[in-house]
């Protein structure tokens, strides 16, 4: 069904349309849309479940753990100050192979206080577990939503699914959307481990060295099962529903010399800043990341690489520029821009790659 | 009301000799029975219940962060009602995590009526780390991080919880395991969120003989510095032996002089222990009497 929308909005329809049964879930800007919408479908009853308006993120999340582990449905949502306050609950999540799935409005950390948009939230998040997604539209912010479900309840998976869409930037902005029946493109949810009365168990428990491990090795494991699943997952959704989705987005990467990455709304920028770049007479291409857990290395051989990180690892640098370094030996030009809501137009775009240096760092609109 | 043979807690646990909390532990999941789920956060009872891959409890127990036990409860609550099952809830966690760390998520699950059982088993301290001061340590008591005596009260967390109003309210001992044991039967009769406060004399804490568990959970009744009540539907009823203690009690010297950590406190501490328990007897008699 076509209908009208904001970010927000498009992933609480999505939320309804996999039928989670349980949802917990605390407001915070610019997220609160998303659980608002939800309350609002639980009350008129278009979706049927348990909607736990909750004290914290903290107790959001641990919320969706206590229901995640009797084997049912799970969602909640936040953004920046919410998504470290729940920072401990992230790591017990994933490390209990809980299947939850959750929308992060990606926003700047205090102080000073900012609601715009900026990827340090989540990429702060990194180390946890959880598997993260950066969407660009409304309508990919609908699909990879349903999708996240599939995949992170995948048996081979396992693993915790973060659905990153820019605050305001994605979030407040309406855009025309389609809605699905997932119907059996989403199973019922089968969690091995679910709590059975029956087959009494200690869960988390205290475990040794000599154990210990082997549970993180099993995370790595379900992280590495997970990308034949994304892309298995994304294949039949296409077919399925007619929209394509893939690792990373490309766009006129063929016959170019340069490719300028980057993830969320920015990668939409880049697009129409490579048209620029062409009209210049430079063969720019554009790389939009979607994954950033699993990290998913596009193929840069022999190009020059313009990456712009909404974030930045203090004392390091850029982070997606520095993973893409280390990963696959290219030394890109680390442009960090847009934080906290920062503007960054397409022409800026341009120009970065214009003023291009391989190796160095530029930080957008600071001039010493 | 018959306590079952049946054990949920298996024999020879990692337990300190004479522990509480063990015991309370064992008396608690007998009344619950089966088909109930432990939620534990960081606490004792995370040594107790054994290292993985093995397990001492016979049903099931799933750990959980510090902070997090009453929230996680509440999830995993909705989820067993959305499905249908009436299988008991109960958060079984220590004073550390119940009036310091975890007090937010209980007052935000008792708020919401989340239909679990919370109990607290009170050793006043953090004993699981080797004795550290909590919120639930008395004034007077020595702790590793109090070395020369706690010189503030006790959190009244009772008087928080009841603030919230909880279908059902109590206190226990772990020197009265009958009146422990009748009182979980109750809880979990009642839908709803229900509490519980059991005071775990606690041997290498408290610093006092391993086989003396049960007659310090006695002294602490008797003196009246732990009083054993239920409060159902906001009506308030003193149990046990604590009905005697409300008309006379022994000083709170013959409790606190049988403990290495009290070994630092003044008389003029101890004075103010004795006005605290007249003051809460006063109290609670004056809601018994519906003077309140």
């Amino acid at each position: 069904m076509l209908t009208f929308g904001t970010g927000n909005k498009a992933v609480a329809m999505a939320v309804r349309d996999a039928k989670p049964v349980v949802v917990a879930a605390y407001p915070i800007t610019p997220q609160t849309e998303i659980v608002e919408e939800i309350a609002n479908f639980v009350t008129d009853g278009s979706l049927d479940a348990r909607y736990i308006p909750v004290e914290s993120e903290h107790s959001s999340m641990a919320a969706c753990i206590g229901a995640a582990a009797t084997g049912v449905r799970t969602f909640t949502a936040t953004s920046s100050h919410g998504l470290v306050y729940m920072c401990e609950m992230l790591h017990m999540s994933a490390g209990a192979r809980l299947p939850i799935v959750m929308a992060n409005a990606n926003r700047a950390l205090g102080p000073g206080w900012n609601i715009g948009a900026e990827h340090s939230d989540s990429i702060s998040m990194r180390d946890t577990g959880w598997l993260q997604v950066y969407v660009s539209t409304v309508q990919e912010a609908y699909d990879a939503t349903v999708m996240a479900f599939r995949i992170a309840e995948h048996t081979d998976v396992l693993l915790p699914v973060m659905i990153n869409l820019d605050g305001f930037l994605l979030t407040h902005i309406t855009q025309t959307f389609e809605t699905v029946e997932p119907g059996d493109f989403i199973p019922p949810t089968a969690t091995p481990h679910a709590i059975d009365i029956n087959n009494p168990g200690g869960y988390g428990t205290l475990t040794p060295g000599n154990t210990h491990f082997k549970f993180r090795h099993d995370i790595e494991r379900g992280m590495q099962a997970s990308v034949p699943v994304i892309v298995e997952t994304e294949a039949d959704f296409a077919r399925r529903f007619g929209r394509e989705y893939h690792l990373y987005e490309e766009y006129r990467c063929e016959d170019a010399d340069v490719v300028i990455i980057a993830m969320g709304t920015l990668g939409k920028e880049m697009e129409v800043a490579v048209d620029i770049l062409r009209d210049e007479g430079v063969a720019a291409g554009a790389i939009r990341m979607r994954w950033f857990r699993p990290f998913i290395v596009p193929d840069l051989d022999g190009k020059e690489v313009v990456v712009i990180d909404r974030d930045y690892s203090f004392g390091f640098g850029g982070v997606v520029a520095n993973e893409l370094q280390a990963k696959c030996g290219c030394k890109p030009f680390s442009v960090i821009a847009g934080l906290g809501g920062q503007e960054v137009t397409y022409d800026d775009i341009a120009e970065f790659v214009r003023i291009r240096c391989p190796g160095k760092e530029h930080w957008f609109g600071v001039d010493d | 009301m018959a306590i079952p043979d049946e054990e949920f807690l298996l024999k020879t646990t990692s337990a300190c000799a004479g522990c509480p909390s063990s015991l309370i532990l064992r008396y608690v999941t007998k009344a619950a029975g089966a088909d109930t789920v432990l939620v534990i956060p960081a606490c004792c009872t995370s040594v107790i219940q054994g290292v993985y891959p093995t397990t001492a409890m016979n049903i099931p127990v799933y750990n959980v962060a510090f902070a997090s036990a009453a929230a996680v409860a509440s999830g995993m609550s909705e989820a067993f009602r959305a499905e249908g099952r009436k299988t008991n809830v109960i958060c079984y966690a220590g004073d550390g995590g119940t009036i310091d760390i975890g007090i937010q998520a209980l007052s935000g699950a008792l708020e919401r009526g989340t239909d679990f059982l919370y109990i607290c088993y009170d050793n006043e301290a953090y004993s699981n780390t080797g004795m550290q001061r909590s919120g639930a340590t008395p004034l007077g008591a020595m702790t590793t991080t109090t070395p020369g005596g706690k010189k503030d009260q006790k959190k009244d967390l009772d008087a928080i919880v009841a603030a919230h109003n909880p279908v059902y309210q109590a206190t226990a001992c772990a020197a009265y395991p009958q009146d422990l044991y009748n009182k979980v039967e109750k809880a979990l009769s009642i839908p709803g969120p229900k509490f519980m406060h059991v005071l775990a004399p606690c041997p290498p804490g408290w610093r006092f003989p391993s086989e003396k568990t049960i007659e310090m959970g006695k002294l602490a009744v008797k003196s009246g510095l732990w009083v054993l009540y239920e409060r159902e539907n906001g009506k308030l009823s003193i149990t046990g032996a604590s009905k005697a203690a409300m008309k006379k009690r022994i000083p709170v010297e013959d409790y606190l002089s049988v403990q290495g950590r009290f070994r630092k406190i003044t008389a003029a501490e101890t004075a103010e222990v004795q006005k605290t328990v007249e003051d809460t007897i006063a109290r609670l008699q004056r809601e018994v009497d519906g003077i309140c």
